[in-house]
């Protein structure tokens, strides 16, 4: 039987978890359509003080403002609520969204001249598997399944998806895991 | 005379290291494969499930075995390369003859195996059968390791054989011997899930087993308090509920402390201890001087946390103890490890759902590879080869006099040492780079240099290959059908995915060629990986891993079965010790009394500082696999000296700056990675780059009485800036090192 993409899936990231062995990244280089790049990025926060790392994958945000200030519409969001990384028949790799998003998540890839950013792992969740990083990921940092399948897992956390920056406040789909009752993360 | 036959560098050129990367396209055949098979990482203990993708005899690619219960799909970065170890330009496919001044030239496997059996015959009719030794490794299935330790004392008749196993997990196999009669883990991993306080000694997880991490955070997700001892902060202790940053080397001084609290505030399983376990009393007064205060002073943690951790660890209901080789490589090794068990019997907790206690295995099949005969004093079941019942037991089922097997040989160090004695002449060696992995290594290069003859079966020339005089190609993990045992003690199926490569063959099938020319046949004439395994059974049946029940079909249609299983109708035993019958001759669990002592190579005012090694996410062991997978070398480029802000600044040691570390053994020169998360008295090293960049040029060959595993984890060093800065980030070519 055809698996479609899974309207109640999410995706979760919980930053407590990551241990920076960076196979998220190992495993989203392996997707042909990227070229070997990676779309998601494990750095570490200071190392000479910690080891702790941070995971950063799009946040495929519900009013994407890299789709907004795209001047070629080369960026656009699907009925599922996925962000698609830039159409390359149109981005002309002018960086607006580089700039633009809160999250500093597409990165210009000067060597093809283009945007390049997650795309959910399109190519399995459409046809309802799991995005790559999440489903190798060891320690569970990312999760991708119900809301209640994460929440039986993780009685003490919370997903949020309200971020505010400043003034703005911005809703995504993809959550992160904060302490137990947290609605919202302030960011600036 | 196993000496290089030309200059390192030119062998370098033609047989690698060499990196291998994905097609930035997309590896052909990945999208249509012609199968995929489900079977397991290569790479560590956890033996993830995996599935592998191949397409015209050749690996193109992988994908999450989401059903497998222990990993659900989860990988760690070498997991998600480790295709890539297929289709590598360096694998060897052609016999080769150590040729000086011409290299490795390619010969006949008809000549290669001529050669071998000619010198092993002159070595032993010159020299005596024991003067041809046996090195083998635990990448090596249930079935390949069990067939080497009947070709060492079946066709080789020598009692030197050992395996890498020696550098690994020995020191917890002895411990869990004494105290409870058997070497296996007590539970599988889910009973982590809801432990209530879980201790992690020794065991910087989320670099060597990452998988496992999962089930750590998913305790802790359910409340788990969780207690990490290890020098550095290591991921797992970042978040950790304690962290006990003690000085490597002194862990039965913190475990003796915690035992002595335990009996001070009658945090104690009297029941327990009274009905299952013999010498409590003797125990516990070897501890009753260990205070906290003595334990600050000893260990260097502060002895409010100790006091925290052992309060916790008494007062628990359910719990966990983990440990690996950050507590066993030490000459007190078996000590350690006792005296971690000896806080687990006081508790009571175990034996029960979400009470275990366990080593993790650290090599692919560490666990079964210990099991079946595979090292100098063992016999299949996990039997003692000096003992006469077991020795007639095992001779009846090779069809041999028992006066004619072996006896005891050398440990893998011992065996170095042997050489350089003269007392033994020829090697073969099998998935084993010890110019890598044995401490002091250029006495280990040494003593190849000094052998008569040298034969090697690997898959890629690692830089003991080098040293060979004929040179076998053998078989990866995917290309020969078997069993592995888990870390959990958990025997699951690997499956054959390729065939080797044209002109290499399969592992077993050159065993079996060299028995049969050393006219042995008729005792190797297996059909197919399954008979060795029912040979295995039968061999292991009534030792203490007894796998007799255990069939491949059980294996697959249970996705793997725990040992002991003595019976076809046995479902294996996924929990040790339910019932309280311990394998011990008494039937009970044993405490036994454990002093501190100091380490061996202690600090002084010329070598003021401690010297530990370890390793990193990206790479496996000695690196012979994954120095030679790109991303994974890029990951991790080159070893840092990791060492604190504090002793870099007494010492004027800036970032990056290149460091000699000196120790009685040697010199080498790292450049210096200063950061916070470790202890101010001691450096750290990751041991897998060979050559001038390898940490065990450094440390001590200085051995556990017992176990024979050496006091890698604590060397004394002193630390001189050159002023020199050659850090170049991710292109340095220390993966090649000479």
């Amino acid at each position: 039987m055809a698996e479609y993409y899974k309207l109640q899936e999410e995706f979760f990231v919980d930053m407590q978890r990551c241990i920076g062995c960076k196979a998220c990244e190992a495993a989203c280089a392996e997707c042909e359509t990227n070229g070997q790049e990676s779309m998601i990025h494990v750095n570490y926060v200071d190392r000479s003080t910690t080891i702790q790392t941070t995971v950063q994958v799009c946040m495929h945000c519900e009013d994407p403002v890299c789709a907004n200030v795209c001047p070629a519409d080369a960026i656009t969001k699907d009925e599922f609520g996925v962000v698609h990384t830039a159409n390359t028949s149109r981005c002309i790799g002018c960086s607006n969204c580089v700039m633009a998003c809160p999250f500093g998540v597409p990165k210009k890839m000067e060597e093809y001249d283009l945007m390049m950013k997650c795309n959910m792992c399109y190519d399995r969740t459409s046809v309802g598997k799991k995005p790559m990083c999440a489903t190798v990921c060891p320690s569970g940092a990312l999760f991708y399944g119900t809301r209640e399948e994460i929440q039986a897992k993780r009685p003490n956390s919370t997903p949020i998806n309200t971020f505010l920056f400043g003034e703005e406040t911005v809703k995504t789909k993809v959550n992160l895991m904060m302490p137990k009752g947290s609605t919202e993360l302030r960011v600036l | 005379m196993a000496k290089l036959p030309l200059p390192a560098e030119q062998i370098i050129d033609e047989f690698g290291p060499h990196l291998h990367f994905p097609d930035p396209e997309g590896t052909p055949g990945r999208d249509e494969p012609d199968k995929i098979v489900e079977t397991h990482c290569c790479f560590c203990g956890m033996q993830c499930g995996i599935k592998l993708l191949a397409k015209n005899n050749k690996v193109v690619g992988f994908e999450p075995w989401m059903e497998f219960p222990f990993n659900e799909g989860r990988l760690c970065p070498k997991g998600v390369q480790r295709y890539l170890q297929d289709n590598h330009p360096d694998r060897l496919t052609s016999p080769l003859i150590n040729t000086p001044g011409k290299g490795y030239v390619p010969t006949s496997w008809d000549a290669a195996m001529e050669k071998t059996v000619a010198e092993i015959r002159r070595i032993q009719e010159t020299y005596g059968h024991d003067a041809f030794a046996v090195l083998s490794g635990v990448s090596l299935s249930n079935e390949k390791s069990y067939m080497m330790g009947k070709f060492a004392r079946v066709a080789l008749k020598t009692k030197n054989l050992d395996y890498n196993g020696r550098l690994c997990m020995v020191s917890a196999g002895a411990g869990n011997k004494k105290a409870f009669g058997l070497d296996r883990t007590s539970n599988n991993y889910s009973d982590l899930a809801y432990a209530e306080v879980i201790i992690v000694t020794g065991a910087n997880v989320s670099e060597t087993f990452p998988t496992l991490t999962y089930w750590l955070w998913q305790a802790r997700d359910n409340g788990a308090k969780i207690i990490v001892v290890d020098p550095r902060e290591i991921p797992l202790a970042r978040t950790a509920d304690i962290h006990l940053d003690i000085r490597p080397g002194t862990d039965s001084a913190l475990f003796g402390a915690i035992l002595n609290y335990m009996v001070q505030h009658d945090l104690l399983d009297h029941e327990f201890i009274d009905n299952y376990t013999s010498g409590f009393d003797e125990t516990i007064a070897a501890v009753k001087d260990y205070t906290l205060a003595w334990a600050e002073e000893v260990t260097g943690a502060k002895k409010e946390k100790i006091e925290a951790a052992a309060k916790l660890w008494g007062k628990a209901s359910t719990s966990f103890l983990l440990h690996a080789r950050g507590i066993e490589h030490h000459t007190k090794g078996v000590e350690n490890v006792l005296s971690c068990i000896n806080i687990v019997l006081a508790s009571g907790r175990i034996g029960r759902p979400y009470c275990g206690y366990g080593t993790i295995t650290g090599q692919g099949n560490g666990q079964g590879g210990r099991e079946h005969g595979h090292k100098c004093d063992q016999l299949p079941g996990n039997r003692d080869i000096e003992n006469p019942v077991h020795r007639k037991y095992i001779s009846d089922v090779w069809g041999i006099d028992e006066k004619d097997l072996p006896g005891k040989g050398l440990t893998a160090y011992e065996i170095i040492d042997a050489i350089h004695r003269d007392e033994i002449k020829g090697l073969i060696s099998i998935c084993f780079n010890p110019l890598v992995s044995l401490p002091n290594n250029n006495y280990v290069r040494a003593a190849l240099e000094k052998l008569e003859f040298y034969v090697g079966i690997d898959f890629f020339m690692s830089e003991t290959m080098r040293h060979c005089d004929v040179i076998l190609p053998g078989s990866l993990h995917e290309e020969e059908e078997g069993t592995v045992t888990t870390a959990e003690g958990r025997v699951v199926r690997i499956r054959k995915v390729v065939d080797p490569p044209a002109g290499a063959r399969a592992d077993s099938e050159i065993i079996m060629e060299i028995a049969r020319r050393l006219g042995v046949g008729d005792k190797f004439s297996y059909p197919d990986s399954e008979a060795i395994f029912n040979e295995l059974r039968i061999a292991s049946k009534g030792g203490t891993a007894d796998y007799y029940g255990i069939t491949y079909e059980k294996i697959e249609k249970n996705m793997g079965i725990f040992w002991p299983c003595p019976e076809l109708d046995h479902p294996g035993t996924p929990r040790l010790w339910e019932d309280r019958k311990f394998k011990t001759a008494d039937g009970k669990a044993h405490f036994n009394p454990v002093k501190y002592h100091p380490s061996m190579d202690p600090t002084d005012a010329e070598y003021p500082v401690i010297l530990t090694t370890g390793r990193v996410v990206s790479q496996y062991l000695s690196g012979t696999q994954t120095r030679r997978i790109g991303k994974l070398v890029k990951q991790f480029a080159q070893p840092f000296l990791e060492i604190h802000p504090v002793l870099a600044k007494t010492l004027g040691i800036s970032q990056y700056e290149d460091v000699r570390v000196v120790t009685k053994r040697g010199d080498a020169v790292f450049p210096a990675n200063i950061v916070e998360t470790i202890r101010e008295d001691t450096v750290f090293l990751p041991y897998h780059w060979p050559g001038k960049k390898s940490a065990n040029q450094l440390t001590s060959a200085f051995l556990d009485p017992i176990s024979k595993i050496p006091e890698f984890k604590v060397s004394a060093c002193k630390l001189i800036p050159t002023g020199n800065h050659s850090y170049i980030g991710n292109d340095a070519l220390d993966y090649q090192s000479i």
